[in-house]
């Protein structure tokens, strides 16, 4: 399922190639289809799982023919991947941040995961519904409170119990761990309104990677206070009042948890260079001269992992049988592992318990709505953004590295070739692309490759080369994640003609170092 | 010694249907401490205008090799495990007849050492019993070495290794995976009654 062929899509049986946004429709009538034609695992879903009635309920005006208005991919063909989910003994399904940079990212992912409940595919080989993540540590991150709503141990911030058992891991009073707070867009939001006055960031270049630039940049600037942790000086930390000289991942150690939710052993390969320092050295010295040492005394990483232990025991990601040595001698260990001889968990439900208190899965109905902003008379065309292989997150690391920067330079618009002739555009003219945000121009790469209602942009480069001053600043109201994936904008020629250099292209010509 | 891959009797098979274009083969070839910061695997990009599909392309080491025939120096050497070796430094002449005879279009002269390197299968690796830095780090094992039960084992598709070009019968030691045995087709159209004819049904809708 994707607005554009990428090569992976290349290698399909069968494409959806939708209209950005449209997912949920298409998730819907898969999910209709496997009802009505009882692709179902009946003993799975009475077994372990509660709600699919409700569920299934919620889909019962998807058809085939609804879906087909809705997202402009064939009734034929969304049923054939409905068979092929429905009828095959196992399988997997992968998606990245493709249906999660929505407003209804949420749903997507629910609609997702009642597609694996209804066909019995979980807790088994070959089998299960995945979130790739686009960082070595984005699960471990996720699981041990990088957003502001979590504890260690996948706990809630907002659960009495969960806080007590935190707090006294950590020796302060419970009243002491703060409420819920904000989400990055959230916490932008808010500096825009005079509602923060003061930042400290680690890592953090929302200049490339938020939402609405422009109404970013102007919000860094009404800071009243701004420190930033970062390792080289982005785009971001040049709003900074003191900028705190951080650190790469190959100059600290520690784990990553990976996708499969195996913790895994990073070793430094170098020191940080000068005056750096590694950024948890930093944290620890800020809590020092704040009077809280009590609450930061480490003077290694492994006693920080001993401490997580602690942290997680008894959460759903529990690491308290793993020990750093385990991480080392067995190439990581999967969580939960509640004690030191659990051999850890490779698979997540096997047997099919779930980690709801009656063991059982549940399903989510997810009734259809529409994305936040969709073209009009005004805003035609769908803008989606997204990543190029060469580039990686906000570009603060591989748009210093030249082998990487000749890949693919700069930004580049690319459009189907009806699209490209209806406006009077040729491969390689500069193009205007406007949204009620903000404008860039760009060269225009004319392919075959994405629907011709949809221009993409690649979003790594800051400045007047960030895609994202198109986009809008309207948010998933679970997750917080704002509508990367879908803009209304407006596409016309500019003057001149762009380099529109894709180094992939040269190499036929035998310019490939 | 017993090799963990023995290169004489290994497969290195080329299956382009799976190439996603990361370029992680290039960035590995230029790490080889034989030709360090020179790539010598081509990463071709067939019509992006087109289509999305990318072509890795390493040396195929022919049993007869045709940049080895043409070599007026005698410069270009195959070894006992049929691994055709860059030119020899004290021989070449880079007169760059190897450039425009081979079939596969592999060798490169590189002007700044009036020589001509190619792709030698990582010999330094592989004649240890290691895979060559491009297949060691494909991550869509579109560029696979093992042993041949290995393959059996683990992959689908049928070896191919013997080359047509015009009256020239071409057989290599490099394989490509193919669907079924039998002929390739390498022209890359459009295949009739495949979604990729019409990624989004835009015939239909019209």
């Amino acid at each position: 399922m994707d607005p554009r062929v990428t090569p992976a899509a290349r290698t399909a049986d069968v494409f959806l190639g939708l209209r950005p946004g449209t997912d949920l429709a298409v998730l819907s009538a898969i999910f209709r289809v496997l009802v009505e034609r009882d692709w179902l695992d009946h003993d799975f879903i009475a077994a372990h799982s509660n709600g699919f009635d409700e569920a299934a309920a919620a889909v019962s005006g998807a058809t085939l023919a609804w879906a087909e208005r809705v997202s402009g991919v064939p009734a034929a063909r969304i049923e054939q991947a409905a068979e092929l989910w429905g009828t095959s003994a196992t399988g997997m399904l992968l998606h990245a941040r493709g249906i999660e940079h929505h407003t209804k990212g949420v749903d997507n992912v629910l609609a997702c995961i009642n597609l694996g409940l209804a066909t019995g595919k979980y807790g088994k080989p070959g089998c299960g519904v995945n979130t790739i993540t686009g960082q070595g540590n984005g699960q471990g991150g996720r699981e041990h409170g990088h957003k502001c709503d979590q504890l260690p141990g996948n706990r809630d911030i907002t659960n009495p119990e969960h806080r007590e058992h935190v707090a006294s891991v950590w020796g302060c009073d419970e009243s002491e761990i703060p409420g819920k707070g904000l989400t990055a867009q959230e916490i932008m939001d808010a500096i825009g309104a005079g509602e923060i006055k003061g930042l400290l960031s680690i890592c953090f270049n929302p200049l490339v990677s938020l939402p609405d630039a422009n109404f970013t940049r102007a919000a860094l600037d009404s800071l009243e206070f701004y420190a930033a942790i970062d390792f080289f000086m982005s785009e971001t930390a040049h709003h900074a009042d003191v900028v705190l000289a951080g650190s790469l991942h190959e100059e600290d150690e520690g784990t990553v948890t990976t996708l499969e939710g195996r913790v895994v052993k990073i070793n430094a390969a170098v020191t940080p260079p000068g005056n750096a320092r590694r950024d948890w050295e930093i944290i620890c010295d800020l809590a020092d001269r704040l009077g809280r040492h009590q609450y930061f005394p480490y003077s290694s990483t492994e006693e920080m992992f001993e401490e997580l232990r602690r942290a997680s025991a008894g959460g759903s990601a529990d690491y308290a049988g793993i020990t750093w040595q385990r991480v080392v001698d067995e190439q990581g260990v999967f969580w939960p592992c509640p004690e030191e001889g659990h051999p850890g968990t490779p698979r997540l439900f096997e047997g099919g318990r779930f980690f709801h208190p009656d063991g059982k899965a549940r399903f989510i109905p997810t009734p259809w709505r529409e994305s936040a902003e969709v073209p009009d008379d005004e805003y035609p065309v769908y803008l989606t953004t997204g990543r190029v292989i060469s580039q990686y997150l906000s570009g603060t690391q591989t748009r210093r590295i030249g082998a990487l920067v000749d890949q693919y330079p700069e930004p580049l618009c690319e459009m189907h070739p009806r699209l490209a002739s209806d406006l009077g555009i040729a491969d390689g003219d500069v193009v205007r692309v406007e949204s009620r945000r903000g404008e860039m121009t760009l060269p225009a790469k004319v392919v075959e490759t994405i629907r011709p209602d949809t221009v993409f942009i690649p979003y790594h480069w800051p400045g007047d080369k960030a895609a994202n001053i198109l986009t809008h600043r309207d948010i998933d109201p679970i997750s917080g994640i704002p509508e990367f994936k879908i803009s209304a904008v407006r596409v016309s020629k500019a003057d001149g003609r762009g380099d529109v250099r894709d180094d992939r292209d040269l190499t036929l010509h035998g310019d490939d170092r | 010694m017993t090799l963990a891959i023995d290169p004489a009797t290994a497969v290195f098979a080329v299956d382009h249907s799976r190439c996603i274009g990361c370029r992680a083969c290039v960035q590995a070839c230029a790490e080889c401490d034989t030709h360090r910061g020179v790539s010598m695997i081509h990463l071709d990009t067939v019509d992006r205008a087109a289509s999305t599909q990318t072509i890795p392309q390493v040396c195929m080491h022919c049993e007869d090799p045709t940049c080895a025939e043409v070599c007026p120096a005698d410069a270009i050497k195959q070894n006992e495990d049929g691994v055709v070796q860059s030119s020899l430094k004290p021989r070449c002449i880079a007169c760059s007849n190897c450039v425009y005879a081979c079939p596969f279009g592999i060798p490169k002269m590189v002007t700044e050492y009036e020589q001509m390197m190619k792709c030698d299968m990582c010999y330094d690796r592989t004649s240890e019993g290691l895979k060559p830095m491009c297949a060691s780090v494909c991550p869509s094992e579109a560029l696979w070495y093992g042993t041949r039960e290995e393959f059996e084992r683990t992959r689908r598709g049928t070896l191919v290794r013997d080359w047509q070009f015009g009256n020239q019968d071409v057989r290599t030691k490099v394989a490509i995976v193919a669907d079924e045995p039998g002929p390739v087709d390498i022209y890359i159209g459009k295949k009739s009654g495949h979604w990729l004819d019409d990624p989004f049904a835009l015939e239909t809708s019209r």
